[in-house]
């Protein structure tokens, strides 16, 4: 009996080890490799882009987040995967193409690239036009708990120096965005590559180190809607997911000036499946699906012609569509050259690890390893003498 | 010669996942990030991470000195108690171990917070808020309560195996409670407490997710640093270097503890 169902098993393996008769051709899958939080994956009942994307095309979509610029940077470069999208910010993207790892993208694939607003063309970081669709864009601002926060000390970057609010503040954790607020408060260029200046931004850095509550990107709005925190730079587009979640936060652009940036999408070298990449920046630059993705992030359109399938309130909205003069004080951060960005790396180790030397600790040790020591020695000599007796004993 | 077949394939894969990588490790600690040269700059400069260090491993110290002070008396307890009773209590130890050990640090992190639910029931008594999470408490707290287990584990199965005719016998010949335990049962378990030692002590020292969690913007640990190299700092010839001098400081730590046990060794005769 017992051999018999062991056969029937055996049978039953070996069936599902044979390919299936009526499977299918294998679907061509791509790789999305995104910022975290940064597409409608179908809560709220907004559309779910991926899935639309599969229903339209037979395409898979494998997709994948990142949470800061950087560590997309390092994925890419210390290899081993391979992605066939990614949505870095603009000055990685200069970055990527000055080190020649970005496909250039074939447009006559992408039809709906007429959308994209003359603004958002021949950018900046990607001058030819070669490499590059527009995401989205958006603004760097400052979110504050108004049950907590005195409107009379908002307006400024400097609340995120404020001793008051001690323990309650947050901070960007990636060096590029720290960096730059530090370096606006200061009056210094967001781009400089001047080293005296960046040293300055970081002794700013460190000055505001032990107000800081955590250096967090994503889980800042765990930490905003829950009121764990009180104060948080980050972009305005998340702001205006996180009121809805906690009514009483607030938003102000700071009188010195902020990032305005503009992430996009690019196809990186190694790319699989080129054709299928393509149809999927063309599938996010639909008007329609741009427009219902994007009223879902909050963060704002590149093209015009998506506004009008929004909600009237979201294209209405100063913080995702600020006005003229108050976009006048955004500044777009440029690719730096590889040595600053080696030496702000290094700067911002030396951010986050600075802590005194623990005197405390190092005492404590100390004595812990002078009595063990000691422990050791006299115990040593207390078994030799021991061993000895007992041979003596032995030989009388 | 054939136990030494059998062991083939683990020393196959030993030198395949083990020495292979240590010997990548040494070549990234001692090269240039830029140009690939050799270089002794990644380790001329580990002097800037030594106040981290030093704070690693102290807070990893006192971590396991609190395990062993909380896993003996429980080790010892189990070990002594009737076989359905000590299955039941070792597989309690154990159950924390099936739930992911980032679940449970963030678990922590929920009841700890000063919105989070032990603060939520204190303000709701009309008192302050406790600052229980954020400093150098919370991160041995984290460790002690992630690793504990591994400090239990080796206790017991050492308590467990020993003899108990000569803790009688120690009793026959007019030990009181006390000095049977301590010239009996204590050095009988030290290769229990050695390894448990080890156990813990090894893993608290690298951690990285519970200083993040539980930690301040001034806990930065030295597992911490190794990290931002590898993930967003793109240096992997400093992270390799750091990682180097911390498996340095391990072999250290656990080779003077191993002589203690060798030298208890020596009194068995």
């Amino acid at each position: 009996m017992k051999r018999l169902s062991a056969f029937f098993l055996s049978l039953l393996l070996a069936l599902s080890i044979l390919p299936q008769p009526q499977a299918k051709a294998e679907p061509v899958t791509i790789n999305v490799y995104n910022w975290g939080q940064y597409i409608s994956d179908g809560t709220d009942g907004y559309i779910d882009v991926n899935k639309a994307f599969t229903e339209a095309t037979g395409i898979e979509v494998n997709y994948m987040t990142f949470d800061t610029n950087e560590t997309m940077y390092t994925k890419l470069k210390t290899g081993g995967s391979s992605y066939d999208i990614i949505i870095p910010s603009d000055y990685m993207v200069a970055r990527l193409i000055a080190e020649d790892m970005l496909e250039e993208i074939d447009f006559s694939n992408i039809p709906n690239y007429k959308y994209v607003d003359e603004a958002y063309r021949n950018t900046s970081y990607d001058p030819e036009n070669k490499y590059s669709v527009p995401y989205t864009w958006g603004t760097v601002g400052v979110i504050y708990n108004t049950k907590y926060v005195d409107e009379a000390d908002t307006g400024s970057w400097d609340l995120l120096w404020n001793t008051k609010y001690d323990g309650k503040i947050l901070m960007f954790d990636n060096p590029r965005d720290a960096f730059a607020i530090s370096e606006l408060l200061l009056g210094i260029d967001i781009n400089s590559e001047d080293r005296d200046e960046l040293r300055t931004a970081a002794y700013k850095l460190i000055e505001q180190k032990p107000l800081v509550q955590a250096y967090v990107m994503d889980q800042i709005f765990a930490a905003m809607e829950r009121e764990e925190a009180w104060i948080a730079p980050y972009y305005a587009g998340d702001y205006l997911l996180m009121v809805e979640e906690n009514p009483d936060l607030g938003f102000y652009f700071p009188e010195e000036g902020f990032n305005l940036f503009i992430d996009a999408i690019c196809i990186p070298k190694g790319c699989q499946n080129k054709a299928a990449a393509e149809a999927y920046i063309n599938f996010l630059c639909d008007p329609e699906v741009n427009a219902e993705n994007l009223e879902y992030l909050g963060y704002s359109t590149p093209l015009s012609e998506a506004k009008q399938y929004m909600d009237p309130d979201m294209v209405e909205s100063e913080i995702a569509y600020p006005p003229e003069e108050v976009l006048e004080g955004g500044g777009a951060f440029i690719n730096l050259s590889s040595e600053t960005s080696q030496y702000t790396d290094s700067l911002w180790l030396e951010v986050k690890t600075q802590g005194g030397v623990d005197t405390y600790a190092i005492v404590c040790m100390a004595a812990v390893a002078v009595f063990l020591v000691i422990y050791f020695i006299v115990h040593r000599i207390k078994t030799k003498k021991r061993l000895a007796n007992r041979c003596r004993k032995w030989k009388t | 010669m054939k136990s030494k077949a059998l062991a083939a394939p683990y020393l196959v894969w030993m030198a395949l996942f083990t020495i292979v990588p240590l010997a990548i490790v040494a070549y990234y600690a001692f090269t240039d990030s830029q140009t690939g040269e050799l270089t002794l700059k990644n380790i001329s400069n580990l002097g800037n991470y030594m106040p981290i260090l030093i704070k690693s491993i102290w807070l990893a110290l006192v971590s396991t000195a609190i395990c062993l002070v909380i896993g003996y008396p429980v080790a010892y307890y189990i070990a002594n108690c009737d076989e359905v009773k000590q299955r039941f209590l070792y597989m309690l130890v154990m159950l924390p171990m099936c739930i992911s050990f980032l679940l449970r640090t963030l678990a922590w992190v929920a009841l700890t917070e000063d919105t989070g639910i032990i603060n939520n029931f204190i303000v709701s008594l009309g008192l302050e808020p406790l600052p229980l999470i954020r400093n150098d408490g919370a991160v041995v707290l984290g460790m002690v309560y992630n690793y504990l287990p591994y400090m239990i584990m080796p206790l017991y199965t050492v308590i467990m195996k020993i003899d108990r005719r000569l803790v009688e016998a120690a009793e026959d010949l007019g030990c009181s409670g006390p000095q049977t335990f301590k010239r009996v049962i204590l050095p009988l378990s030290t290769p229990g407490i050695i390894s448990g030692f080890t156990m813990v002590f090894v893993p608290a020292v690298s951690t990285f997710y519970i200083s993040q969690k539980l930690g301040s913007s001034g806990t930065t640990l030295i597992g911490d640093v190794i990290e931002s190299q590898f993930k967003t700092a793109y240096n992997p010839n400093l992270g390799a270097a750091l990682s180097l001098v911390l498996m340095v400081m391990i072999f250290i730590c656990v080779g003077v503890t191993n002589r203690f046990g060798d030298d208890e060794e020596v009194m068995a005769p």
